[in-house]
């Protein structure tokens, strides 16, 4: 398998949007060391035959009518928002241009 | 007993309101309750009956696992960065329960985002088992399985991703069953590994089981990986005779791990030679990949936990840390809304699908869980159905593992195959420990094969009486 099960903890964490404190990443560098060295087992067999399962119950497209239905209630998800204005939701500047 | 008017719905919800009262300060199950809705719809119930209604959950109290949505209620996966969340629609679980007339009695605790094996993870409160409060309810539907057995509600709705209502069911001594994979419509479910969870009920009885998977599985448009067929009445099925004539059931010899506690062994092997003596056929079987299981497991529910938890980012619902821009406001909004085994969980899963390690990790989980899938089909060949252990011990010390996720993952090695196969198994008491703690026994059935899981489980129980011991309060 992959290059001695060690996973740069830091870099990770920004791919998956969570700011770490040192601890953290420290403490989880450790015990996900651990269980990569623990999953390294898999390379034991030989799976050069075998297909990949995504699904135990493999379906394949389902599809429905493209028919309008009723949405969910615009105020009740609007009251779930942290921030909002004039029925929509805010969110911080993602462009200095507007 | 409701139907022949020997109690009213009205009694049963007084009596579980007031096991709560007594002892939830203890046990620790529920995060919120509706008292006074549930006894207005235990009168309406009532009222309902005596003008000649039937459904067959009319009048019963069922709580809740805090990651289903129920219109109006909170639904927070017993985590910090759903606080202030109102569920604005109802899980077609739940919109089933209500359609038969149950009784939404509570909301209760789970491990954060079904993501541990001991309700320690819940961001809010610890849950003790009612056997021993100084040791843990199992998870992640710790809560569920601890109101039941504490007599804190008729029934209880869980999730299983990995063994999180067998195993639970196993440490509390109650039934609890993972139905097939797309038995039960996950519309509404808050997804952990949409591949693995599954719904199912946490019950006193197998039939109560019965009853309540025939109330809640069946296809849903609005899930598509619901399966469209006709579902059995299960509960019907289920006969007096307790005889197992004519079944014949697998040993797996995998599945009698090293380091397992000989208390458990022994109640499993007694309960395996209990079915002989009601007729079954015990065949070995074997299941050569099961020890695989672990690996496979925490990469591929990782993996897939990583994508379906990228919905928590602050912008549209529940907690939210501002940032100067919107990866700012992500990062700090999940540091601060997150624990710990749900960051560990999304970091492992990121590196697994990350480029580079994708072949090496997440696809080949992928064809190994192929090779698990396939040890089951061909054990299906040869047995109507599986007996095993569900948990290598009984429930263990609040603390003991809490500090070792490795440790604790590996507990998991006897329940997570099943949800990798998708087919269905359950856990149903079949005795206790010197220490005086419930020991689960594991039924497993082939995929929409529920109905041998239960005529085996409805014999058991019904010729031996570990499901009618109580805890002492």
């Amino acid at each position: 398998m992959s290059d001695a099960n060690h996973m740069d903890v830091s870099y990770v964490a920004n791919l998956a949007r969570i700011e770490l404190t040192d601890e953290e990443t420290m403490l989880f560098q450790g015990q996900l060391d651990q269980v990569l060295e623990y999953v390294e087992q898999l390379g034991e067999l030989d799976v050069s035959n075998v297909e990949p399962t995504a699904h135990a119950m493999p379906l394949v497209n389902v599809l429905r009518a493209d028919e309008p239905g009723v949405s969910l209630d615009h105020d009740a998800v609007i009251a779930n928002a942290p921030a909002d204005r004039d029925g929509q939701i805010l969110v911080p500047k993602i462009n200095e241009k507007f | 007993m409701l139907a022949a008017g020997e109690c009213t719905s009205v009694d049963i919800v007084n009596d579980v309101l007031a096991a709560i009262d007594v002892r939830d300060g203890q046990i620790g199950a529920y995060l919120t309750l509706n008292r006074e809705e549930a006894l207005a719809a235990a009168k309406e119930a009532d009222a309902e009956r005596a003008n000649g209604k039937v459904a067959c959950l009319l009048g019963i109290p069922i709580a809740i696992k805090d990651l289903l949505n129920v219109k109006g209620q909170p639904c927070t996966c017993s985590s910090k960065i759903l606080e202030g969340y109102t569920a604005p629609y109802d899980a077609t679980a739940i919109a089933k329960l209500r359609e038969a007339g149950a009784i939404l009695l509570g909301r209760v605790n789970m491990d954060e985002f079904a993501m541990g094996s001991s309700t320690e993870s819940s961001a809010f409160k610890k849950t003790h088992n009612p056997w021993d409060t100084d040791r843990v309810p199992g998870g992640s539907s710790g809560g569920s399985a601890a109101c039941v057995a504490a007599d804190e509600a008729v029934a209880a709705l869980g999730s299983d991703t990995g063994g999180s209502i067998r195993q639970p069911a196993a440490f509390c001594g109650c039934v609890g069953l993972k139905p097939t994979y797309g038995m039960i419509s996950r519309y509404g479910l808050t997804a952990f590994a949409s591949s693995l969870d599954q719904i199912g009920p946490l019950t006193k009885t197998v039939k109560d089981s019965a009853i309540l998977l025939e109330a809640i599985a069946g296809h849903d448009a609005k899930d598509s990986t619901s399966i469209d067929r006709q579902v059995p009445a299960f509960s019907g099925l289920l006969d007096d005779t307790h005889r197992l004539d004519g079944m014949k059931i697998g040993l797996p010899k995998e599945y009698f791990v090293d380091g397992m506690d000989p208390e458990v062994e022994k109640a499993v092997r007694d309960a395996v030679e209990h079915c002989k003596s009601l007729g079954a056929q015990i065949v070995d079987v074997s299941l050569p990949h099961s020890k695989y299981a672990i690996a496979v497991y925490y990469i591929i529910a990782t993996a897939e936990a990583s994508a379906n938890l990228a919905r928590f980012d602050g912008i549209r619902y529940g907690m939210r840390l501002d940032g100067k821009n919107p990866i700012e406001l992500y990062g700090k909004t999940r540091a601060a809304g997150f624990g710990s085994e749900v960051k560990r969980r999304i970091i492992l899963g990121t590196y697994v699908l990350s480029s580079g390690y994708y072949d090496a990790y997440y696809l080949r989980a992928q064809k190994v869980r192929t090779l698990i899938r396939n040890d089951f089909i061909d054990a299906f060949k040869q047995c109507d159905a599986i007996l095993a252990p569900v948990t290598p011990t009984p429930a263990y010390k609040i603390g003991e593992k809490s500090d070792d996720p490795l440790k604790m993952y590996l507990d998991d090695i006897l329940t997570t195959p099943v949800n990798l196969a998708g087919i269905c198994g359950m856990s149903i008491p079949c005795g206790f420990s010197s220490a005086g703690l419930p020991i689960g026994l594991q039924i497993l059935g082939d995929s929409f094969n529920e109905v041998n899981i239960f005529k085996v489980g409805h014999a058991y129980e019904q010729t031996t009486d570990w499901h009618k011991q109580k805890p002492m309060f």
